[in-house]
């Protein structure tokens, strides 16, 4: 199996990625420079984490216009499966690959911090290390992390099962308290059509790793690699 | 030498060398006639500017220097101490870590986000800029009374401020402190460290050598932010330091993640022969400095320096502290690798100048020399003042009659874990990003931080420490007391304690009563250093730290660093299971002056702090120490602020992210005649104590060992329960102390600004 | 009466936003363009009897809270 992460310059987690990747793999993933127009053959595509141009504009706002961006959007459509983390899910609703957008933290404060996620659906390479219901542990670590769609996008991405991940209690209950954002039907991750992109606001690979914490993020990237071979 | 020529007048008409000029620059009557004498005429405006902050107590420590001196710098594992960028320490298998804390102060007053943004941004500068990638931030924060209106304001700024810089730039901020007292109303501190990890082969240096090399210039463009920052941190505040404004900068996290990024990568590649950040000072300061530790000479054409301001002048140039800006001189033949780097990382750089052997700064603007002066006299013939200074007078033991009555133990325990002091900084720190970098293996909220070293098993452990309230009792004490406490914090998550950084935040040094503070708290620190072989290797001295008179207490910030081998042992301060037992390590008299209970239950701030045996420090530490690598603790905790009965709450505290809570229930000593009252020996702050968990099992090899190590150790209780309770005195749930904990900071930010 | 305040750093003060979107602007092609400032517009409902009593409010609330005037500068618009 083979994984490709895109480096854009302000992206901060794309080490930590390609260090949670090799674990999982065996051996590192491709680094991609946001200027490439080409990227190597892949089986996975990792948006990572950070804060692509300082996020000066809009969260990904600019990133999502790299040359990079325009091969990973083509290859999205073609099906390879796209991981987008924090500022990835941010460059990835710029980029058209995801609907909706992450809006300002309802705090106006940048939040780092576990949070417990309710698997939503289970059915996809991403998430079938889980069951539907399941509660698992990762932190998140932004300020404009806030999901907004409109309500008939919403709708959808309910009816269409492609809702990911939402914020919860540890017992797995849906309650302002437990979503650290006020993203809208407490939202923390969505798949596209085909469940090949998922974008989510929390980060697997900061628990991916016993000493870190917990090991919800390892039981992931395991899987989404055993899966691809 | 032949007298030097005096420099061309440059285009643009400059102001007069007036005695009022001279006096705006923060230069003395004495002082401005020994650069005249020095260059054998008048400076012109340019050559003012670079005098006053080269002169500045910001960049040539005029009145602290000889004091400094006495503090112990040395160790075998010390690789580099102060007086480069940063200070540098061996950690094993040809690794080094990098560290230093720095001020903010008065620019986080006038505009808090800026302010303490650029701080992060300018002590991650000094790290990476000798080879070392940055792994942790830390910092220490002291706001005035919660009550001031302005306090809250400053909170939220100075916090937004610090994360907005180090989260963007991807390094976690792992720790800190952030406590309160009035004497910070119109006075608050920042003090940020940053630790970074380099190959202990590959450090960069910024003596510039080697005659006809390129001097470049890498960044953002200059502009005329920041002028005179460095005069300003050194000058009391006025009530009209609101006219002082213009100077604040912005800070650009973006940019420096790229010029971090561009930096690191060049340096991979051998083409640096020196390099220095600019900071305090710019331009300046950076380019003399180089030349200076080179024994060398600069030249620089002021028209190739990137500048994003028109019509800026060679004082300007030289005198602006923009920031997100590095100087570096390269080897010959380098340029264009260092061209490639920097357009890949799109950081603008341009080759400003070269070395030269004159022992002269040259600076050069159109087609004339704008600024002649000889380096070695700037830095080395800068002023140094034997300030006069007054030691306080000794002041009087608390006696137990002092004391009003006390409050029931468990209502003072609520009040004081839910105090500003004491209460959980957590609306604070889950601003920071703490986990970036995933090697954080302990976060906030412990004795210490802990961090792995990438890629090995080797663990760095983190703290700021310093308690102003003994600062201000007894200086000396004090200043021993804020080392040991930071020496204990890293033996307490099994850290072997390796090296310090300072932060010395001080009112006036030409008040004798703050200058005997400062002799006092530096003496101490000394005695502590070389009494725990934990030496200084860099720091900062902040003085001016007062407005209309009225000085901040005494804050010699500690920031400590200490080592867990790969294959050691790390403890935390939660308990971990029910029935164990609780051991309380060192003696205890029960001291309560200057104590927090004395302060925050009693309302006085009377009485001396307790006395500090620096021998015991040593043999309590290594013990405990000894302990955790062993695997005999399952939970450890210095005690503190708030005595051994915080101590306790604290640990059954840190169980409840985990869910259930696990209390703790303890026998105080019976009563006896004479033995100090109840609270004393509940909250009082006696020196070089540790509490540790273990199973009963394993107590009697504990006491054992206690007894051969000549190191006092009581069994004073068992986790267990829901509740914090002391027997025949009450009880109060974890969960209401966890309220009272957590409620204070949010409730208190929650009010509108 | 509505009030639209704009809000921008003031000259000299450095714009990293700018700076950045500048930047990106280049990268996608549109040259020309020289340097680029950001910043911000408020939309204020005013109840107030005449444009003079409006500029003076508004410049208060600036003065107290929408605008940093330690770094920022801003400008006011009037619409009956």
């Amino acid at each position: 199996m083979k994984a490709a992460v895109v480096v854009f310059p302000g992206s901060n987690c794309d080490r930590d990625v390609r260090v949670a990747l090799e674990a999982s793999m065996g051996r590192p993933p491709a680094m991609v420079w946001h200027a490439e127009s080409t990227l190597p053959e892949s089986d996975l595509i990792v948006l990572p984490g950070g804060f692509s141009y300082g996020d000066y504009l809009r969260s990904g706002a600019m990133a999502a216009h790299a040359p990079a961006m325009r091969e990973v959007v083509a290859r999205a459509k073609a099906g390879v499966p796209v991981l987008a983390i924090c500022n990835g899910f941010q460059i990835a609703t710029e980029a058209g690959l995801l609907p909706g957008l992450l809006m300002s933290n309802a705090s106006l404060r940048f939040v780092c911090k576990d949070v417990h996620l309710r698997v939503e659906h289970s059915q996809s390479l991403f998430t079938d290390c889980f069951r539907a219901g399941q509660v698992v542990r990762m932190p998140v670590a932004h300020r404009d992390g806030n999901y907004f769609a409109e309500a008939e996008v919403l709708d959808a991405l309910e009816d269409e099962d492609r809702i990911a991940f939402r914020y919860c209690t540890p017992a797995g209950e849906l309650a302002d308290g437990a979503n650290p954002n006020g993203s809208i039907r407490s939202i923390a991750g969505i798949f596209n059509e085909t469940r090949t992109v998922l974008g989510m606001m929390p980060h697997p690979e900061r628990l991916a790793d016993a000493e870190l914490g917990g090991e919800d993020g390892k039981t992931m990237l395991d899987r989404i690699v055993a899966a691809l071979g | 030498m032949s007298a030097p020529a005096a420099p061309a007048a440059p285009a643009q008409a400059e102001p007069a060398i007036t005695a009022e000029l001279v006096a705006s620059h923060g230069l003395s009557d004495e002082e401005y006639a020994r650069i005249e004498a020095l260059l054998g005429r008048a400076p012109n405006f340019t050559e003012l500017g670079i005098f006053s902050v080269m002169w500045s107590e910001h960049c040539s420590y005029k009145s602290s220097r000889i004091w400094l001196k006495t503090l112990p710098t040395e160790a075998p594992w010390v690789i580099c101490g102060p007086g480069e960028n940063a200070g540098i320490i061996d950690i094993g298998d040809g690794q080094a870590a990098v560290f230093k804390m720095e001020s903010h102060n008065h620019p986080s007053y006038i505009e808090p986000y800026q302010g303490a943004a650029t701080g992060v941004g300018g002590i991650l500068r000094d790290i990476f800029t000798m080879g070392a990638r940055p792994i942790a931030n830390m910092n220490a924060l002291r706001f005035g009374s919660p009550d001031e209106a302005k306090t809250r304001h400053l909170i939220a700024g100075v916090v937004a401020g610090i994360g907005g810089y180090g989260n963007c730039i991807g390094v976690p901020t792992v720790g800190g402190a952030c406590e309160f007292h009035a004497a910070y109303d119109g006075n608050n501190l920042v003090n940020a460290m940053t630790v970074g990890v380099a190959d202990a082969g590959r450090i960069f240096y910024s003596a510039a050598a080697g005659v006809g090399h390129s001097v470049v210039y890498a960044g953002s463009g200059t502009g005329r932010d920041g002028i005179h920052g460095a005069t300003m941190a050194s000058a009391e505040f006025a009530s009209d330091s609101e006219a002082k404004r213009p100077t604040v900068q912005v800070g650009d996290p973006f940019t420096e993640k790229l010029v971090l990024e561009a930096c690191l990568e060049l340096m991979a590649t051998d083409a640096i022969e020196a390099i220095q950040d600019m900071g305090a000072a710019g331009l300046t300061c950076s380019s003399v400095e180089m030349a200076d530790k080179g024994g060398t000479g600069i030249e620089l054409d002021l028209d190739r320096v990137p500048v994003r301001e028109t019509d800026m002048t060679p004082y300007e140039i030289m005198l602006s502290e923009s920031q997100e800006r590095m100087l570096m001189v390269l080897k010959p033949g380098r340029e264009e690798v260092a061209q490639r780097i920097f357009d890949k990382w799109q950081v603008d750089s341009a080759i400003i100048g070269r070395v030269t052997d004159s022992g002269r700064l040259v600076l050069k603007a159109g087609n004339a020399v704008v600024g002649d002066l000889p380096i070695r006299p700037l830095v080395d013939e800068a002023p140094v003042y034997e300030r006069p200074y007054l030691e306080p007078a000794p002041r009087a033991p608390l006696a137990p009659a002092d004391l009003p009555a006390d409050p029931p133990p468990m209502q003072a325990l609520a009040r004081l874990v839910g105090s500003p002091d004491l209460c959980s900084k957590r609306w604070i720190w889950e601003q920071y990003d703490h986990m970036v970098m995933t090697d954080t293996v302990q976060r906030p909220g412990g004795d210490a931080a802990v961090v792995r070293v990438h890629g090995t098993d080797k663990r760095l452990a983190i703290t700021t420490d310093c308690t102003p309230r003994y600062c201000v009792a007894d200086p000396k004490l004090g200043g021993a007391q804020a080392v040991a406490e930071a020496w204990r914090n890293l033996s307490a998550v099994g850290a072997k304690p390796l090296a310090i950084t300072d932060c010395l935040n001080f009112g006036s040094p030409e008040h004798p009563e703050v200058m005997g503070q400062f002799v006092g708290c530096v003496l101490g620190m000394g005695e502590a250093c070389r009494a725990l072989d934990f030496p200084v290797i860099s720091g900062n001295v902040s003085f001016y730290n007062e407005t209309n008179g009225h000085p901040i207490l005494p804050t010699p910030t500690i920031g400590g660093v200490g080592l867990i081998a790969g294959s050691g042992r790390m403890a935390t301060l939660a308990f971990k299971a029910a029935d164990e037992t609780v051991l309380l390590i060192g003696a205890t008299e029960g001291h309560l002056g200057a104590s927090l209970y004395l302060r925050d239950i009693l309302g006085s701030e009377a009485g001396v702090p307790p006395p500090l045996d620096l021998a015991a420090e040593r043999r309590n530490g290594d013990f405990v120490r000894g302990l955790i690598e062993r695997g005999l603790v399952s939970a450890c905790h210095d005690v503190a602020d708030g005595g051994l009965l915080v101590a306790l709450a604290e640990m059954a505290l840190a169980t409840c992210p985990a869910g259930e809570p696990i209390g703790v229930r303890i026998a105080p000593p019976a009563p006896a005649d004479d033995a100090a009252p109840l609270a004393a020996w509940l909250f009082g702050e006696d020196q070089a104590r540790y509490v540790v968990s273990a199973p009963a099992a394993d107590v009697p090899t504990i006491m054992a060992a206690a007894r051969a190590a000549d190191v006092p150790a009581q069994a004073i209780g068992h986790t267990g329960g829901d509740a914090l309770t002391l027997d025949g005195r009450g009880a109060i749930s974890i969960t209401e102390l966890h309220r009272a904990h957590e409620g204070w900071l949010p409730d208190y930010m929650a009010a509108p600004i | 009466m509505k009030a639209k305040v704009h809000i921008t750093l003031k000259p000299g003060v450095l714009d990293p936003q700018g700076k950045a979107i500048g930047r990106a602007l280049a990268s996608l092609g549109f040259s020309g363009v020289g340097e680029v400032r950001q910043g911000k517009l408020i939309e204020l409902d005013l109840q107030a009897d005449d444009a003079e009593s409006a500029r003076v409010e508004v410049r208060a609330m600036c003065d107290k809270l929408l605008a940093n005037t330690v770094i920022e500068t801003y400008t006011i618009d009037l619409e009956p």
